[in-house]
């Protein structure tokens, strides 16, 4: 197990595969937190209304249940939602991070117990400073409380499967009406040339505008020089049209 | 070598797909799903294929979103197969906790021997520093109620007892303030041995200063009986429960600070960590039964509860702990310490 410079644990197992988890960052695990002590103060303001109506009856027994729940509540939301949800609450869910084992073994519940009963050294002295500023120190981005448990908390990764057809869907290929001009492309593209314009596009959303209009007009430069379709096809056609056109020529027939 | 990775993803996807319909099963914990023995051969056969397909790929730099899909199915795979963690046993750990929690106790007598020192110097500091200077009272306990001359507060906690019951209308309320306050102060001594027990040994001993001075007032004022009867029947079940919290903390300061061996940090925590929890847990239903008792006994005084009996129930409450702590679950130490 080790950390990289961008901030991933990389976990071996004992046959030698390596995986990696990219971890929480401090700010995203801040947000989580604070969607999560907004759930606990909402839903006990509401409970408040119930204990109010409660007074009617027993004014103590009321107080009792009102302090009792208060603070069962305050602890046992993060250790049971943790637990239940395989180390998500609430606010975890909804910034896709999880409580994880540090070694990417199943979470112990004593873990999830022991890293949310250190949350009252991590919240010192206000508004979690210790434990925020341990977790923006730390390596693996810990709180003490998870120093003490052995967890990290990983952002989830985009589960789904590659689609492999998404390029050609819905697309107008001008090049096709060009059979010959498209065999001579696959044949001086060579496959590492194509495989980096077909990522290109697939990452193309992912990168910043100004370096992706630079990067398709050197691709598109690039593919010009192999082949040399029509100008009158290719005029009015954007660089990263181009690029879209030459992967699907070359990919369509290697189906 | 250049892969096809069109081909490679046509190919291998069903596989793929297979074993992550498997993790869903195994991960759906309301489910309770098990694995026959063919399913488990099943599922290692393709966790092995996969991982060596993430290596494959791993090779290959220019494919991220399947290398990121394989690897978050191996890091899924590998958990489930070498994790041992189901949800929590709650009934079970509640049973076992009667015999868990002093197995832990017991199992790091050492460190309880240093919390009693700690807090034993500093009740003989703080009944010290009141006995030779009375003005350092209010230092010493910091609490309105106390700083007052006993003899008086006696006088007058009696006089009101006589004419009703002093906490008609807020038992409930103030055992519940009692628990809820006496167990975080406890899981927070324990916490502070993050801070490599510094902080858990001060509260100790501050806690023990407090203690000392009240005990010392009260004595130096002729009030032994009183405050006997007063401190005894919740005392002997609080005070321990704080004591036992500062085990925790020190055991986990000692765990953080001292090698042992050849472990690692990791290493040594995670040996710690479930009798932590255990301790925790011990401790809460301790502070429980103490806040009860605080509330609806040690606030009454004679007339309507005479001294004797206080000072009997407390005597012998505090004999079952030390019998309940030494003695129960003797003989089953080196069975699972993780709960």
């Amino acid at each position: 197990m080790k950390t990289s410079r961008y901030n991933n644990l990389v976990v071996q197992t004992p046959e030698g595969v390596q995986f990696t988890n990219q971890l929480a960052s401090p700010v995203s695990r801040c947000i989580a937190l604070a969607v999560d002590i907004a759930i606990i103060w909402t839903v006990m303001s509401l409970v408040g209304t119930l204990v109010a109506l409660m007074q009617w009856v027993s004014y103590d027994f009321a107080m009792a249940f009102y302090t009792l729940l208060y603070f069962v509540f305050n602890i046992g939301y993060f250790i049971l939602l943790e637990m239940l949800w395989r180390g998500q609450t609430i606010g975890k869910r909804m910034m896709r991070l999880r409580v994880q084992d540090m070694h990417g073994l199943k979470l112990q519940p004593a873990q999830l117990v022991l890293r949310n009963l250190l949350r009252f050294v991590d919240s010192l002295p206000v508004l979690y400073f210790l434990g925020g500023a341990f977790a923006v120190l730390s390596k693996r981005s810990q709180r003490l409380g998870d120093l003490a448990a052995g967890t990290v908390v990983v952002r989830l990764p985009e589960l789904a499967l590659p689609v492999l057809n998404e390029l050609s869907k819905n697309h107008f290929n001008s090049f096709r009406e060009h059979p010959r001009l498209e065999a001579l492309l696959r044949q001086r593209v060579p496959p590492e040339e194509a495989e980096l314009a077909l990522q290109s596009l697939r990452r193309r959303d992912e990168i910043d505008p100004i370096a992706r209009t630079r990067l398709f007009r050197e691709l598109a430069a690039h593919l010009r020089e192999r082949v040399k379709f029509p100008e009158e096809i290719t005029a009015s056609m954007s660089d990263e049209q181009y690029v879209r056109n030459c992967v699907d020529s070359i990919y369509r027939a290697a189906k | 070598m250049i892969l096809d990775v069109q081909k490679f993803i046509t190919e291998r996807r069903p596989d793929w797909e297979e074993f992550e319909a498997m993790l869903r099963h195994l991960e759906d914990d309301s489910r309770k799903y098990r694995f026959d023995v063919g399913e488990v051969r099943r599922f290692h056969y393709l966790y092995e294929r996969i991982a060596a397909d993430l290596t494959k790929l791993s090779a290959y730099a220019v494919e991220p979103q399947t290398r990121s899909y394989l690897e978050s199915l191996v890091a899924r795979g590998f958990g489930e197969m070498h994790g041992n963690g189901r949800r929590l046993p709650l009934v079970r750990s509640l049973i076992n906790l009667v015999t868990a929690f002093p197995q832990a106790v017991r199992r790091h007598f050492a460190v309880f021997l240093m919390v009693l020192a700690i807090f034993g110097t500093g009740m003989v500091f703080g009944g010290l520093a009141l006995a030779l200077d009375e003005t350092a009272k209010p230092v010493l306990m910091p609490f309105p109620h106390l700083l007052g001359d006993p003899s008086e507060r006696v006088a007058e906690e009696e006089a009101t007892a006589a004419d009703a019951d002093p906490m008609e209308g807020s038992k409930s309320t103030f055992s519940a303030f009692l628990m809820t306050h006496n167990t975080k102060v406890a899981i927070f001594t324990l916490a502070l041995g993050m801070t490599f027990g510094i902080g858990t040994g001060i509260l100790l001993f501050y806690n023990g200063v407090m203690i000392g001075a009240v005990m010392m007032d009260y004595v130096l004022a002729g009030e032994s009986v009183f405050l006997a009867g007063w401190l005894l029947p919740h005392g002997s079940v609080e005070i321990p429960a704080i004591l036992l919290a500062g085990q925790g903390g020190l055991l986990l300061g000692r765990t953080l600070l001292f090698a042992r061996g050849r472990k690692s940090m990791g290493q040594r925590l995670l040996e710690i960590r479930g009798d932590l929890v255990v301790l925790t847990a011990g401790v809460a239903a301790l502070l429980i039964w103490a806040g009860i008792v605080e509330s609806f006994m040690s606030q009454y005084h004679e007339p309507i509860l005479p001294y004797a009996v206080k000072i009997s129930f407390g005597a012998l409450q505090l004999t079952g702990l030390i019998a309940y702590l030494g003695l129960a679950g003797r003989g089953g130490e080196n069975s699972v310490r993780e709960t």
